[in-house]
C-alpha cells in the first residue's frame, strides 16, 4: 500500500480514536448527568465520523470500488445522537435528577418537566 | 404548505430519491438487480405511507439549504473540540446552566431540525420544548454570556430555518 494513503488512513484513526475517547472521558469524569449528556452527543459524532472516512479510504483503495455506505452510518448518527440526547434530558428531567449545585437557573427544569413557559 | 399530491405515482418524490439512494448505499453496488429492487421500493413505500403523512412545510430553498447544511458541519467540527476541551480541562471550572430560548418558528419539522442542530452544535443539549412551542429548554454545558447564547442560536440557526422553510 502506498506511504500516504496509510499516513492519511493512520492520522483519521488516530484522531478519531482520540474524539471517541474523550467522549467516553466524558461520561466517566463530569459531575452531573446533564453535563455527561454533552460528551457522547459531540465528541463522539466527530470521532465516528473520523473512523467512518479512514474505511471509506481504505476499503476504497483495498477492494478498487467506491465505498459509500460509512456515509449512511455517519447520516444516521448525525440523526439519532440529538434524539436520543433529548430522549436523555426529558426522562432525567422527569425522573428529577440532582442537578450539580452552581448550575444557573435550576428552577428551569421545573417548568420544563411540565412543558410550560418559563415564567 | 401543500396536502395534495403533485404525481399520483411518486406522491413523495424527494423521499423516492431518498430511499432509492439509501437503499443502493446500504447494499453499497450499483448492479442492475439492486438497481431494480431499489426502484421498486421507492416507488412501493411511498404509495403505501403516503396517506399517514402530517402535512409540513417544504425546503423551499435548497441554495441556502446547502449552506445551512455546511454551517452546521462546520460548527460541529468547532463544537467537538470545544466540548473535547472542556472535557479534559478541570470540571470546576465549569459554569452548567439551563437557558429558556424563545422560538419563533411554529412548524414541527423546522422545530426538530432546529432543535438537533442545537444539540449538536456549541456546548448545548435541547432538553424540552413548551407546550406551545414557544420556549426551547436548553441544557448549556459552560455558560458565558446567557444573551450572546441565545441571539447566536437565533441568528445564526432559527433565521436560516426560517428562511429556508418559509415561515
Amino acid at each position: 500500500m502506498e506511504f500516504w494513503i496509510e499516513l492519511v488512513v493512520s492520522v483519521f484513526l488516530v484522531a478519531g480514536a482520540i474524539f471517541v475517547f474523550v467522549g467516553s472521558l466524558g461520561l466517566a469524569k463530569l459531575p452531573d448527568f446533564y453535563t455527561r449528556l454533552h460528551a457522547p452527543t459531540k465528541a463522539t459524532t466527530l470521532g465516528m465520523s473520523c473512523l467512518l472516512i479512514a474505511s471509506m479510504i481504505l476499503v476504497t483503495y483495498q477492494q478498487g470500488y467506491l465505498s459509500l455506505h460509512e456515509l449512511l452510518i455517519t447520516l444516521f448518527l448525525l440523526i439519532t445522537a440529538p434524539v436520543t440526547a433529548h430522549m436523555l434530558a426529558k426522562t432525567a428531567m422527569h425522573h428529577k435528577l440532582e442537578v450539580l449545585d452552581k448550575t444557573s437557573d435550576k428552577a428551569l427544569p421545573q417548568r420544563a418537566r411540565e412543558r410550560m413557559t418559563p415564567q | 404548505m401543500k396536502t395534495k399530491p403533485r404525481f399520483r405515482l411518486l406522491p413523495m418524490p424527494v423521499h423516492s430519491l431518498l430511499l432509492f439512494i439509501v437503499w443502493l448505499l446500504l447494499n453499497n453496488t450499483v448492479a442492475p438487480g439492486h438497481l431494480v429492487l431499489a426502484a421498486f421500493l421507492a416507488i412501493g413505500i411511498p404509495l403505501l405511507t403516503a396517506g399517514m403523512q402530517d402535512p409540513q412545510p417544504s425546503f423551499r430553498k435548497p441554495l441556502l439549504t446547502i449552506r445551512y447544511t455546511l454551517i452546521v458541519i462546520g460548527d460541529i467540527i468547532v463544537a467537538n473540540f470545544e466540548v473535547a476541551l472542556l472535557v479534559v480541562g478541570p470540571s470546576k471550572r465549569l459554569n452548567p446552566a439551563f437557558i429558556a430560548v424563545p422560538l419563533n418558528i411554529q412548524h414541527e419539522l423546522p422545530i426538530t431540525i432546529l432543535a438537533s442542530t442545537v444539540s449538536l452544535t456549541p456546548g448545548t443539549v435541547s432538553a424540552e420544548i413548551s407546550d406551545d412551542k414557544k420556549w426551547l429548554y436548553v441544557h448549556v454545558l459552560h455558560l458565558t454570556n446567557k444573551e450572546a447564547l441565545i441571539t447566536l442560536i437565533k441568528q445564526r440557526y432559527e433565521r436560516p430555518l426560517m428562511e429556508i422553510f418559509e415561515c
